[in-house]
């Protein structure tokens, strides 16, 4: 674990540009972009391309999705045309890639519809740009993983570092033994149980309602999310305290802690300084990727606490076979994951001094 | 010719008192890797609790038929007489969500059908869909990993930049989507059959990169190693090499990701059911049971606390176990 990303110093193909050479880190994060193109183009070509099959497999016709099964037939060969539905898989394959960077006109002659960019298409249950409707309930998603974030961070690294300098002391037990079962707790479970316990029988809670806003009414949201909040937070706290136990040992037992040590640094310059770096590396590590996943749409804790962001367009987008709408959250996913790990990577370098980047 | 697992370096570093440790020291003796795990395990009380768990979680599930005839309940029989129908959606009569001595944990409302077997009959879906999806990834990861490590060049590349897709990829939501499209009847079959299958794929297809990354990664280093170059200069060739060689010596961390990718598969598959997507009712499933609870929960708390209860404490013995495992074959470790 600690010696995860440390790489030795022989050089290798194109050299390693070190944290202190500008234009060096400057190549390194234009070439990371580039592979986050690709990355996203290779996503989004896997998911156009099992989607498209789902309708050939169904035996239906994906137009039958926008206008219903009675509407006359010329009206569907309209609509057919003005959507493209009507050109080949890679024809339209190509006019959803252009369209999410010069944005789409949709068109059959007299009935025209502007998608601009980033386009990616029409929702088959709205009929409004899946654009719009993602980034409209983004900030639900995001609040709810800032917030979570800022809670299991605390509370997770927190009781880590504690447990790990009281070794074997009843707090290193009872916050592990909690840990454990923490990571053995679905967020499904927990949040059902807790809201069923503090809205339904002890009343502390308001039911939720997705409708609620920060700027409309603060108290309302707030009381909204705050068991989002505590039920996601626990759930990740509960690694976070294991992984951070886990390397700050192993750290406390590397020779340079000795060495500060042996030096008569005090203690807690120790474990500040020196310490908390090193285990920070494996724990920003893990940190990028669920907040990176979390950001694409907190599914189940979503679904539980009914909150309408990401996680429940896309089960919406599922159960209503809205395609458009599942192609966008994939993507939108897709994007804040690479985009979290290219983050991290750059990051290492400032919180480990021994990391180059290459 | 074979580099014996217990003479390779990852065992030989470790202090010789932690290899004595276990025995009286009565004599030296020369002791398999295996054993030495062994030994650790048995001391490790917690483990060995979540071993006994996990042991006794699968007779269950293998034995489940056998186990509903014993109690004398079938899990799709309809006791609507124990229902009280004064609250118009069917309650069950009695304390606890109607438990009894013939209904051990009492019955579930509407339909009163009994909760023990249903819920045996989950732990049966739960066992095979997380194992078979473990083996589906642990056969891609393992021959995958080792190819990429093994090889190298383009043939790496390829494979570190598949298992970069699939990780870049939000794995619920593709798992829900694939899983709710694919038709109800497969190969003739028909039923949870044809579901079962599918969950298995999709879970077992992504969850091989993270088994394939780790065995990258020891195949990368193992390669290097002295044995391996001996073996090689004595004439043996790559299948050899692969085989005899570098596998026996990644059995230790493919048993120990695969214990704990297990419970993390049994959460998969109950949030795939949670979410209306898994198997199909009339077939029992855990999380099924629980989304299935929460219209109930103002009349009948007990019903949405057993299945929960069930999936944390499936979870939590493979947990516990695994990490004890890990523990005992960490060579580090003492």
């Amino acid at each position: 674990m600690k010696a995860g990303r440390v790489r030795p110093a022989a050089p290798t193909r194109g050299g390693r540009p070190t944290a202190g050479q500008p234009t060096a880190v400057l190549l390194y994060i234009v070439r990371r972009l580039l592979n986050v193109v690709v990355m996203l183009l290779v996503v989004a070509t896997i998911t156009f391309g099992i989607f498209f099959l789902v309708p050939w497999l169904q035996h239906t016709d994906p137009v039958l999705r926008y206008v219903g099964k009675n509407a006359n037939p010329v009206a569907i060969e309209g609509i057919k045309v003005k959507l493209g539905l009507d050109k080949p898989i890679y024809e339209q394959f190509w006019l959803y890639l252009k369209g999410l960077v010069a944005g789409r006109s949709y068109n059959n002659g007299p009935d025209t519809t502007w998608c601009p960019a980033p386009c990616m298409g029409i929702s088959t249950q709205t009929q409004t740009p899946v654009w719009g409707q993602l980034t409209g309930d983004f900030p639900v998603t995001a609040w709810l993983a800032a917030g979570a974030a800022t809670l299991w961070l605390v509370f997770g690294v927190g009781t880590g570092v504690l447990s790990a300098l009281r070794k074997r002391s009843v707090l290193d037990r009872v916050t592990m033994v909690t840990a454990l079962a923490g990571v053995s707790l679905p967020v499904y479970f927990t949040g059902l149980v807790t809201s069923a316990l503090f809205v339904y029988n002890l009343g502390w809670l308001p039911e939720s309602d997705p409708g609620v806003t920060l700027a409309d009414d603060p108290v309302a949201w707030f009381q909204n999310m705050l068991l989002p909040w505590i039920t996601l937070a626990f759930l990740f706290a509960a690694t976070y305290a294991r992984l951070t136990r886990a390397t700050m040992l192993d750290v406390l037992g590397e020779d340079y802690i000795r060495t500060a040590r042996a030096k008569g640094l005090r203690e807690g310059k120790v474990i500040g300084k020196h310490a908390m770096r090193a285990t920070m590396t494996p724990v920003l590590t893990v940190f990028g990727m669920d907040l990176g996943g979390l950001l694409g749409g907190a599914i189940l804790t979503e679904n539980v606490f009914n909150l309408h962001g990401l996680g429940y367009d896309a089960l919406n987008g599922i159960t209503k076979n809205d395609l458009p709408m599942i192609m966008g959250v994939t993507l939108f996913a897709a994007f804040f994951i690479v985009m979290a790990n290219l983050i991290v990577d750059l990051l290492y370098a400032v919180v480990d001094p021994r990391v180059r980047l290459a | 010719m074979t580099a014996p697992i217990e003479t390779t370096g990852s065992v030989a570093e470790a202090p010789p008192e932690a290899v004595l440790a276990g025995a009286s020291a009565k004599q030296i003796e020369g002791r398999s890797l295996g054993r030495i795990a062994w030994e650790r395990l048995k001391r490790d009380k917690v483990a060995l609790g979540g071993g006994i768990v996990v042991v006794l979680l699968l007779l269950v599930g293998a034995l489940a038929p056998v186990l509903c005839a014993l109690v004398g309940q079938e899990p799709d029989i309809f006791h609507t007489d124990l229902l009280d129908a004064s609250l118009g959606i069917g309650t069950p009569k009695g304390a606890f969500g109607g438990m009894s001595s013939t209904h051990l944990l009492g019955i579930d409302p509407t339909y009163g059908r009994d909760i023990f077997s249903r819920i045996v009959y989950g732990a049966q879906i739960s066992l095979i869909v997380a194992f078979g999806a473990a083996a589906l990834a642990v056969v891609i990861g393992v021959l995958l990993g080792m190819a990429a490590g093994f090889l190298g060049g383009w043939v790496d590349s390829f494979i570190s930049r598949t298992m970069d897709v699939l990780l870049a990829f939000p794995q619920l939501l593709f798992s829900i989507a694939l899983v709710s499209v694919v038709p109800t009847k497969l190969f003739g079959l028909s039923g949870s059959g044809p579901r079962i299958l599918v969950l298995i794929f999709v879970i077992g297809f992504f969850g091989w990169p993270y088994i394939g990354r780790i065995v990258r990664g020891q195949t990368l280093s193992l390669r290097e190693r002295e044995f391996v170059e001996a073996a090689r200069s004595l004439g043996a060739g790559r299948v050899h090499i692969l085989l005899k060689e570098l596998l026996p010596n990644l059995v230790a961390p493919i048993l120990v990701y695969t214990t704990l990718m297990i419970p993390t598969n049994i959460l998969n598959e109950a949030a795939l059911s949670f979410l209306g997507v898994g198997v199909q009712p009339p077939t029992p499933s855990w999380g099924q049971m629980l989304s299935d609870s929460v219209q109930y929960y103002t009349v009948d708390p007990a019903y949405m606390v057993i299945p929960g209860l069930a999936i944390f404490i499936t979870v939590l013995s493979f947990n516990l176990f695994g990490d004890g495992l890990r523990d005992a074959l960490d060579p580090k470790g003492n």
